[in-house]
C-alpha cells in the first residue's frame, strides 16, 4: 500500500527536479529518485559497473535516470574494449543522447582489427609454451587469453580458459587465482554452482590465505547462496565476511551490498537469538552495517521489535534494492519473510493478542491483519486462533495428552491396515509364484 | 451304463459315513459327464428322492449336471428349479459338498445368471450367503462366491447384507480375478454406506494388488479410488512403492480426467472444480460415477469449513460464506449446521449475531466407551502382530525363498527381500 502511494510522488518529484526533462510521465513502475547513479556507480569497478549500469537503465523506468545510467556506462565502454556491450548500449540509447553517444563504427573496427591481432599474437605465443612443455608459461598463457576474451566480453570463453589452467596450477596461490577469476566469470555468467564449487576449491587449498581473500570467497559464496534462494546459508556467509574486503573486492560487490544482503537474509532466516549473536553483536558485521545506517536501523528495530518502523524502513529502501541486480528478484521473497517472521514473533509471547493494537503496529488494516494471520495458521506457523467477533488472537496450546491419544489410534489403524493389505499382497505373490513354478514343472 | 435309478439307489444309500462318501464320489466321477449331461431333463424328477441335506454330494452332481446343461432351465418350471438350487445350498452338508468344489461353485454361477435374468436379484442374497459359508475352508478364505454375492447385494441395494461378508478379513486368495472383484464390488457397497475409510482401503487393495498386465477391474477402482480418497481427505496419494510396476505406468493413462479432477480440486476453487465437473459430466456419467463426482464438489465446502475450524474461534456466517465460496449466509448457516450434526465439527451457531463459534473436540479420552475401544483395539493389533511374527517365521523357512534369497547375489530377482519388507518400519 505504501508502495502504491509513492509511485505517483516519486514521478512528480522527478518532474519537480527537472529530470523528468518535461515529457510524458514514464510508467515508472517504483520510485528511484533516491538512487544516484554516480554514487552508485563509483562503488563498482570493472566489468560488473557496467553491467550494473545497464541493469538500473533497464529497470528504473524513469528516463533521466535511465540516460544518465547508459551515458555513464557508454564512456566506461569507450574506455574499455567490448565491442558487443558497445552495440548494446548504443542501441539502448538510440540516439536520445545527441550524435555524441551513437555507435561508434571506426572505434568497433579499430578495437575489432586490434583485438583479432592480440588474440591471434597470444595464441601463438601459447602454442610455443605448449610445444617446449613450459608449465608455468603455459599457465600465465592461458590466463592472459582468459583475461583477454573477459575483456571482450566473450565470458564462456573466458571460463573455459580460466579452466584450463588449473592441470598447470603449482602453487597453492596459482589455484586460489585460478578460483578466483573463475569465480568472477562465473558470477558474471549466473553459473552459481561453479561458484561454491571453486570457493569450496579456493578454501581447501592447504596454505593459510591472506585475509582479504578469505573475504572475498565469504562474498561470493553468500552470493552464490543468495542466488540458489539458500537464504540462511546465504546470511551465514554474509556476516563471516571479514571487513578486510573493504574496496577490494569492487569488480564484484561493496561493501554497502554485503551490509544488505547479509542483513535481509538474517532477518528472514534467523531466530532471534541467532540474530542477537551473529549479526548485532558480531563487532565485525557491525563495521559493514554503519555504512548502510538504514539498514542497522532496521536490523535493531527488528530486535526491539518496533516493527512498524522496521517495516517503514524496509519500504524506503526497496525502490533501490529491486535495482540490484543481485537482489532484485529475491526482495520479494525476502521480505514477505521477514513480515512474516515480525508478525510470528509479535504475537509469540501472548496468550490473547487484540487485532486492532497489532494492526496499528504493522500499519495495516484489521481486515488485511487478520487474513495474514489465518494465511499463518494455515501453514503452522502460527499456534492460534483468532476471534473474529471481538478481533482478539488466542494462542492455542495444544493438549498433549489429547494428541497422543489421538496419534496412537491413528497410528493403531494404519498400522491394521497396512499389515492387513500387505499380508494380503504377500499371498497374492506367492500364489502368483507357485502357479509359475507348477506351470514350468508341467513343460 | 448303469442306469439313473441305480446311480440314485448308490446315492441314498452311500451317503453315510465319509468312507461311503468317498466310494459314492468315485462313482459320481464314473457317472459325470455325458451320461449325466445326456439325461439332464431327465433328471429333475429324480431330486425329489433325494434329501439335499443327507444325499448333498449326489444331490450336487444331479443338480449341477442340470443346472448346466443349457439354456432350457425355463423347461423345469423356471421359477421353482431357482427355488430348488436355493433349497439345496441352504441345507446342504458343507463336507460333502467340499469333495466337488468346482460343481458347487457352478450352482452358484447358475443360480446368480438366474436371479439376474430374471431381474430379481435380491432372491440370490440368502442362499449365496449361506453358500460363502459352506465353500469356506476358513473364513480368511476367498471364494469367487464372494464377488458374485457382493454384485447381487449392489444390484438388490441391500448394502447391509453384503457386510456380512465383507467384515471378515480376507488373507487367503485362490484366484487374483476374485479378489479384483471382491474389492471393486465390496468398496461400492462400503460407498454405498457412506463407510468411506473402509471403501478407501478395500480400493486400495485392488489398485496395488500385484498384476502383471492391467486389467479393467483395476482402472475402474482405480478412478473410484480417487473420488473417494477427494472426498474423504480431499487429496490423493501418490502410489506406494510396492504398488506393481504396470499399475504405476498406466494407471493414470486410462483415468486421465479423474487426475485432472484432482488436480482442480488442489487449487481449492469452488467455482473452477464446478465448471470442470460440468464441461465432463458426459465422460463421469458414462463412468457411472457422476454420483461420486458431485459428493466431491459438496466435500469441499466441508474441507474449507473444517479448515476455518483451526483457524478461528468465532467467525461471522457471512465471513464463512465469503471465504468457502457459498452465495449466502443462509447456505453457510446450513452447511454448518449440517457438519455439526454430522459430528465432522464441533461447533455453536448463534443466530442473533449471526455468529458460529467453533470448539475443540470435546473428546478426552477418559470415558469408559473410550478406554474400551482403546483396548480392543491393542488386542486386534497384538493378535495381528503374531500373526505376522509366525508367517515371517514360515516365510524364512520356506525353501522357495531361500533359495531366492542365497542367490540373489547374482540376479536380484523379483522376490529380493525387500518385496516382502513392506511393513514401514517406523512401526517397530
Amino acid at each position: 500500500m505504501d508502495v502504491e502511494g509513492e509511485v505517483p510522488a516519486a514521478a512528480a518529484a522527478a518532474i519537480a527536479n527537472g529530470l523528468g526533462g518535461g515529457e510524458e510521465a514514464s510508467p515508472a513502475p517504483f520510485s528511484a529518485e533516491q538512487l544516484d547513479v554516480e554514487a552508485y556507480a563509483a562503488q563498482y569497478s570493472g566489468r560488473t559497473r557496467l553491467a550494473r549500469l545497464v541493469f538500473v537503465a533497464d529497470r528504473c523506468g524513469v528516463e533521466a535516470m535511465q540516460l544518465e545510467a547508459l551515458r555513464m556506462a557508454y564512456d566506461e565502454i569507450k574506455r574499455g574494449e567490448d565491442v558487443q556491450l558497445h552495440r548494446d548500449v548504443a542501441l539502448k540509447i538510440n540516439g536520445r543522447l545527441g550524435p555524441r553517444y551513437g555507435l561508434d563504427q571506426a572505434w568497433v573496427d579499430t578495437v575489432s582489427r586490434r583485438a583479432e591481432q592480440r588474440k591471434e599474437k597470444l595464441e601463438n605465443e601459447l602454442n610455443g609454451y605448449r610445444t617446449n612443455l613450459i608449465k608455468e608459461s603455459i599457465r600465465m598463457g592461458y590466463n592472459d587469453i582468459g583475461d583477454f576474451f573477459y575483456a571482450h566480453g566473450q565470458l564462456s570463453d573466458a571460463f573455459k580458459s580460466y579452466i584450463r589452467t588449473r592441470d598447470y596450477c603449482t602453487t597453492s596461490k596459482h589455484i586460489v587465482q585460478m578460483c578466483m577469476n573463475v569465480i568472477l566469470v562465473s558470477i558474471e555468467l549466473g553459473q552459481f554452482a561453479h561458484v561454491s564449487n571453486y570457493v569450496s576449491k579456493a578454501e581447501q587449498t592447504p596454505d593459510s590465505l591472506d585475509p582479504i581473500i578469505v573475504a572475498k570467497l565469504r562474498a561470493a559464496a553468500g552470493l552464490a547462496n543468495l542466488e540458489t534462494k539458500k537464504y540462511k546459508l546465504a546470511a551465514r556467509k554474509f556476516v563471516e565476511t571479514g571487513i578486510e574486503l573493504g574496496n577490494n573486492y569492487s569488480e564484484v560487490i561493496a561493501p554497502q551490498d554485503v551490509a544488505v544482503y547479509g542483513a535481509l537474509c538474517a532477518l528472514a532466516s534467523f531466530d532471534r537469538s541467532d540474530l542477537k549473536s551473529k549479526v548485532i553483536d558480531n563487532i565485525n558485521f557491525r563495521n559493514f552495517l554503519e555504512l548502510v545506517p538504514e539498514v542497522r536501523e532496521l536490523v535493531n528495530d527488528f530486535y526491539a521489535s518496533r516493527y512498524g518502523s522496521c517495516l517503514g524502513h524496509l519500504e524506503k529502501l526497496k525502490p533501490n534494492l529491486l535495482l540490484d541486480i543481485h537482489l532484485h528478484e529475491h526482495v520479494e521473497t525476502l521480505y514477505t519473510d521477514i513480515r512474516h517472521k515480525a508478525i510470528i514473533q509479535y504475537t509469540l509471547p501472548f496468550i490473547s493478542v487484540d487485532l486492532n493494537t497489532m494492526a496499528t503496529a504493522f500499519k495495516t488494516s484489521v481486515s488485511m491483519l487478520e487474513k495474514e494471520l489465518a494465511a499463518l495458521i494455515t501453514e503452522n506457523k502460527i499456534q492460534a486462533r483468532i476471534d473474529s467477533h471481538n478481533k482478539i488472537l488466542y494462542a492455542r496450546h495444544a493438549d498433549q495428552r489429547n494428541t497422543t491419544f489421538q496419534r496412537v489410534l491413528q497410528t493403531g489403524n494404519e498400522f491394521e491396515r497396512d499389515v492387513k493389505s500387505m499380508l494380503l499382497r504377500a499371498n497374492l505373490l506367492k500364489h502368483e509364484y507357485s502357479q509359475r513354478t507348477s506351470g514350468s514343472r508341467k513343460m | 451304463m448303469e442306469s439313473l435309478e441305480a446311480l440314485v439307489a448308490h446315492i441314498q444309500g452311500l451317503s453315510g459315513s465319509p468312507e461311503e462318501v468317498a466310494h459314492l464320489h468315485s462313482l459320481l466321477k464314473q457317472a459325470d459327464g455325458d451320461s449325466l449331461r445326456a439325461h439332464a431333463s431327465a433328471l429333475v424328477p429324480f431330486l425329489a428322492h433325494l434329501s439335499p441335506g443327507a444325499h448333498s454330494l449326489g444331490y450336487l452332481y444331479l443338480l449341477e449336471a442340470c443346472a448346466t446343461s443349457g439354456a432350457n432351465l425355463g423347461d423345469f418350471g423356471g421359477g421353482d428349479f431357482l427355488v430348488t438350487m436355493a433349497d439345496f445350498l441352504t441345507a446342504c452338508s458343507s463336507d460333502q459338498i467340499r469333495l466337488a468344489p468346482d460343481k458347487f461353485l457352478n450352482v452358484c454361477r447358475v443360480l446368480k445368471d438366474q436371479v439376474m435374468q430374471l431381474n430379481r436379484p435380491i432372491r440370490g442374497i440368502a442362499p449365496l450367503r449361506v453358500a460363502v459359508r459352506k465353500i469356506q475352508a476358513s473364513p480368511e478364505q476367498l471364494t469367487p462366491v464372494h464377488a458374485d454375492y457382493l454384485l447381487l447385494c449392489l444390484l438388490a441395494k441391500q448394502y447391509k447384507a453384503g457386510l456380512s461378508v465383507l467384515e471378515d478379513d480376507i488373507f487367503e486368495v485362490d484366484q487374483p480375478k476374485d479378489l479384483f472383484l471382491y474389492c471393486y464390488y465390496g468398496g461400492m457397497i462400503y460407498i454405498g454406506l457412506k463407510k468411506f475409510p473402509k471403501a478407501l482401503e478395500l480400493l486400495h487393495n485392488a489398485v496395488t494388488a500385484p498384476m502383471s498386465s492391467l486389467n479393467a477391474i483395476a482402472v475402474e477402482a482405480y478412478k473410484k479410488y480417487i473420488l473417494v480418497s477427494l472426498i474423504q481427505n480431499g487429496q490423493v496419494p501418490s502410489f506406494p512403492k510396492y504398488t506393481s510396476a504396470t499399475a504405476q505406468r498406466n494407471l493414470r493413462n486410462h483415468a486421465q480426467i479423474y487426475v485432472d479432477l484432482c488436480t482442480s480440486y488442489g487449487n481449492g476453487r469452488y467455482s473452477d472444480l464446478e465448471i470442470f465437473i460440468e464441461s465432463n459430466a458426459a465422460v463421469f456419467q458414462s463412468d457411472n460415477n457422476l454420483g461420486l463426482v458431485k459428493q466431491v464438489l459438496s466435500s469441499m465446502y466441508k474441507r474449507n469449513i473444517q479448515r476455518l475450524t483451526q483457524t478461528y474461534l468465532t467467525l461471522s456466517l457471512e465471513d464463512i460464506a465469503r471465504s468457502v465460496q457459498l452465495e449466502t449466509p443462509r447456505d453457510a448457516e446450513m452447511h454448518v449446521l449440517r457438519m455439526i450434526e454430522d459430528g465432522e465439527i464441533h461447533a455453536t451457531i448463534n443466530q442473533k449475531d449471526g455468529m458460529v463459534s467453533f470448539h475443540e473436540d470435546p473428546e478426552q479420552y477418559k470415558s469408559v466407551e473410550m478406554v474400551e475401544h482403546i483396548d480392543s483395539s491393542i488386542q486386534r493389533l497384538t493378535a495381528l502382530s503374531k500373526k505376522l511374527a509366525s508367517i515371517d517365521e514360515n516365510m524364512t523357512c520356506d525353501p522357495a525363498y531361500l533359495l531366492k534369497v542365497s542367490s540373489t547375489g547374482r540376479d536380484r530377482g523379483r522376490f529380493d527381500y525387500e518385496d516382502f519388507d513392506t511393513v514401514p518400519h517406523k512401526y517397530f
